[in-house]
């Protein structure tokens, strides 16, 4: 299954748990799946159809620009991270 | 002054160089637009002129924090000459909502009060009203003849004065914000806390034999383009508006001017002019929205072109910072644990890139305990934006010297302290994600195997110093079309503001995919009506990302090519063959160049034109070692770089001259970080070297040679192995020269920049506390 790295800000919202592994296909799935353990924790990574407001997803080590619809795979590690800026 | 043993290396080899499997990539031909930047024939911003077109200027507030209670503009529409005049009351009031900006994002409220001050000025320089005119002349003297009434407030001028709980605040509104969009309950200057954490600290840092903890000031530093800021506008009578301007990314100003004045993305067009420099600084827009309601107001096209006062003033500076780092070793140099806390002014609005400062602070290193913590701090100086590695800098200069300090005590070499600890692939970084194929150690040995490393350094009062430095690059979005014209040549039309020379960087990554040269290609630079979506020049991305547009766009022509030739010889598709060097091959010893297949297009099948995007977001992490001699005056305090080395993990470095200038314009840009930038403050707010007689930046007779060191570790997310080279070369210079000075002189430097007045202070300090 998807291991889900909890921000440690949200972690007290998973029972302090750092990563959880939560079944689904997509980011989307991952989320829901996430917020039926741990109820409440969902609104944190998605406003809707989107994800947060300056958060992103990394899968792996990749930055998604799918957000809600991307694809991760039963060995994919997901972070929810702020999203930067270059200059 | 310590004596450090010399350690037989232990990091891998410098890899060869990948460019030579190329034909074209690797090489150094002449920038396309080379001809016109040194004719003197690009057109900039300033150089716009159109029919009609009148003149804009600004009225900016005097003060730094300040309550507007009304403005009346009366006297001045009433100036002959006047067009426009225009207030908060010209402009919507968008509610807050974040503006995806492919990078980062933007409060569209916030941004809309920087652009034009609505309720309260929050710097000085802040934008009150603007005016159109005739002529620029009677533009500024109606600027002058607005009247604002006002409640002046005490300034917030510093990080750590707005974190207190008695500070004034700024924004009434703001309450700060944890990851997921949790939220305090009071008004508060801190608009975010960030928080990374990875492992135990309190057990890292009982392993440790060495734990220095150090705390850090530096100071607000601007990008210093040459080219001010400017736009010109002109609202046409069916709603549409087409903005000129000097961008970093056509798309995000339109969409950000699209926000801000409650219009569809379709109706504005955006024109990106050549840029005279932007490092991040030309992200936001500030003009745009203004000439375009000046314009509207009007019925005429309008330019405003901003003075150099109100670009310092006014523009984004990268932010103060208080930082503090504390580090544990155990004996042999293993790094145990690591901790930071940072705080990075803002300025008016949140946005400050603390963020990437906490997830820089230790990306060079294998941490295997850490913890760090991040506030963006809103303060009354201009609302910060991007700068070369935004954050990282500022996180560097704390690590890197803590880092010294450990390598002092435990008598380690500092190049085989870096490589023991140096991150890797497999890494995990605090922030959570693991690393894939960096080049930090590479860069590491690529030091300690530089002629400079194994040269002594003589005379007195000199010290040689290393730092290393991390960013992560960006991937994002990019288009390019590309046209196979009948002489044989290609036109690309990309979306990236060239900043760099990076459209010859393209268009060679192209050349190659198609086995032609780079000079057969001509890259332009699109406006948003003639390019797909591309995100912003920065990032480090373009070349990279864009680079991969123009690769996606080569393999369609590839493909349709091919299908030409089938035509051509009555054969499949699947019976030619496509070679390295442009020709096409078919059954029967058949064989056809690019060039003479080009001017047979017409009778194929017509024109041939590929398309190319890229969303691909592999850009590699990008690592930076240096290494720098430095002499110092002890009667002065001055410090004078005497030798500078500067080896980078470049991936696959396509136009090598323009990788050498990145790492040399980065490295510039850090030494003038170091030794001299800081907007110096009044009390009431008011910058005092507002000018680049009075801001001191480097010049050409500050520095030596920089020896840039290219480290070649091709990135696999890339087809060509292509890594972001252009903003991690400004990140280990402050470190790197602190640490020289110490070696010098035997004193820590705590605070940026390390200015003559501020070493000497030092160096005095300690001469008084030596006893005898």
């Amino acid at each position: 299954m998807p291991r889900v790295f909890i921000p440690p800000q949200l972690r007290t919202l998973a029972g302090g748990a750092e990563t959880v592994d939560v079944s689904g296909e997509t980011v989307r799935e991952v989320i829901d799946a996430l917020d039926a353990m741990f109820p409440g924790i969902g609104r944190h990574f998605r406003d809707g159809d989107a994800l947060r407001g300056g958060l992103t997803v990394v899968i792996d080590a990749d930055v998604s620009p799918r957000g809600l619809l991307q694809k991760v795979e039963p060995e994919s590690e997901v972070h929810f991270l702020p999203a930067i800026g270059g200059g | 002054m310590t004596t450090i043993p010399r350690k037989k290396p232990d990091t891998p080899s410098v890899p060869a160089p990948a460019t030579k499997k190329y034909r074209v990539i690797g090489t150094r031909p002449i920038r396309h637009d080379g001809v016109d930047k040194v004719t003197g024939q690009a057109k900039y911003g300033a150089d716009v002129q159109l029919s009609g077109m009148l003149f804009g200027a600004t009225l900016r507030s005097p003060h730094a924090h300040a309550k507007i209670l009304s403005i009346d503009t009366t006297a001045a529409a009433a100036l002959p000459g006047v067009r426009a005049v225009i207030t908060r009351e010209d402009l919507p009031d968008p509610h807050h909502r974040t503006e995806e900006l492919g990078e980062g994002a933007v409060d569209i409220a916030h941004l809309s009060r920087n652009v034009m001050a609505r309720e309260k000025a929050l710097y000085r320089g802040h934008v009150v009203a603007a005016v159109a005119a005739d002529d620029i002349n009677t533009a500024e003297e109606a600027a002058r003849l607005i009247r604002v009434e006002c409640e002046v407030l005490p300034p917030v001028l510093s990080v750590l004065d707005g974190m207190r709980d008695d500070a004034p605040i700024l924004l009434d509104s703001l309450r700060t914000q944890s990851i997921g969009g949790a939220k305090s309950d009071r008004p508060t200057n801190i608009a975010r806390h960030f928080r990374y954490e990875k492992g135990n600290v309190a057990e890292g840092f009982a392993k440790a034999k060495v734990v220095i903890e150090r705390s850090f000031d530096t100071a607000t530093v601007h990008q210093g383009y040459i080219e001010p800021h400017n736009a010109t506008a002109q609202w046409n009578a069916d709603g549409h508006v087409t903005i000129w301007t000097s961008t970093q990314g056509a798309f995000v100003a339109r969409d950000q001017v699209a926000g801000l004045l409650g219009m569809p993305v379709s109706r504005i067009k955006v024109v990106p002019m050549e840029i005279g420099g932007g490092f991040g600084g030309k992200i936001a827009v500030y003009l745009e929205p203004l000439a375009a309601v000046l314009s509207r107001k009007s019925g005429r096209p309008v330019k405003l072109v901003m003075d150099r006062t109100s670009v310092f003033e006014a523009t984004g500076p990268t932010p103060a910072s208080h930082v503090r780092v504390k580090i544990g070793a155990d004996e042999s140099g293993r790094i145990t644990a690591a901790e930071a806390w940072l705080a990075y002014e803002a300025g008016a609005f949140p946005g400050s890139p603390i963020n990437p400062g906490c997830m820089c602070v230790f990306a060079c290193y294998d941490v295997p305990h850490g913890r760090v913590d991040g506030y963006d701090v809103v303060v009354n100086k201009p609302r910060t934006n991007a700068y070369r590695a935004p954050g990282a800098t500022n996180a560097a200069m704390a690590t890197e010297t803590v880092i010294d300090e450990i390598c002092e005590q435990l008598q380690i070499d500092p190049l085989d302290f870096r490589a023991k600890n140096a991150a890797r692939e497999g890494t995990r970084r605090i922030d959570g994600p693991v690393f894939s194929r960096i080049g930090m150690a590479e860069t590491v040995t690529a030091i300690r195997e530089s002629e400079h490393w194994k040269s002594p350094l003589g005379g007195p009062h000199r010290g040689r110093g290393v730092a290393s430095g991390f960013w992560f690059n960006a991937g994002l979005q990019s288009s390019a079309t590309a046209t196979v014209n009948t002489d044989g040549r290609v036109s690309l039309v990309e979306g990236s503001t060239d900043i760099g020379g990076s459209r010859t960087g393209i268009a060679m990554q192209l050349a190659e995919t198609l086995g032609i040269s780079a000079e057969d290609v001509t890259p332009t630079v699109a406006d948003t009506d003639g390019v797909g979506y591309t995100d912003v020049t920065g990032g480090s991305r373009v070349t990279y990302a864009t680079g991969w547009a123009a690769y996606e766009a080569g393999q369609d022509i590839r493909r349709q090519m091919i299908e030409r030739a089938a035509v051509l010889w009555d054969v499949t598709p699947a019976q030619v063959t496509y070679e390295a060097d442009g020709t096409l091959h078919g059954p029967d010893e058949r064989r056809i160049t690019f060039r003479e297949l080009a001017a047979k297009l017409a009778k194929t099948g017509g024109p041939v034109t590929g398309r190319g995007i890229s969303t691909h977001n592999q850009p590699g992490g990008a690592f930076a070692t240096h290494l720098v001699d430095v002499e110092i005056d002890p009667e002065t305090g001055k410090v004078t770089i005497l030798r500078y080395s500067a080896a980078q993990d470049v991936g696959t470095a396509i136009h090598p001259s323009y990788v050498e200038g990145q790492v040399q314009g980065g490295v510039v840009q850090g030494i003038g970080w170091a030794l001299n930038e800081e907007y110096v403050y009044d009390a009431s707010g008011r910058m005092r070297n507002a000018s680049f007689l009075d801001y001191r930046m480097p010049t050409c007779y500050d520095v030596p040679p920089i020896d840039p060191i290219l480290v070649e570790v091709p990135n696999p997310g890339h087809p060509f192995g292509v890594r972001g080279v252009g903003e991690v070369p400004i990140v280990p210079p402050p470190a790197a020269i602190a640490n020289a000075i110490y070696q010098a002189v035997g004193v820590r430097m705590f605070r940026l920049p390390m200015s003559p007045p501020r070493l000497l202070h030092e160096i005095l300090a300690k001469q008084n506390n030596t006893p005898g």
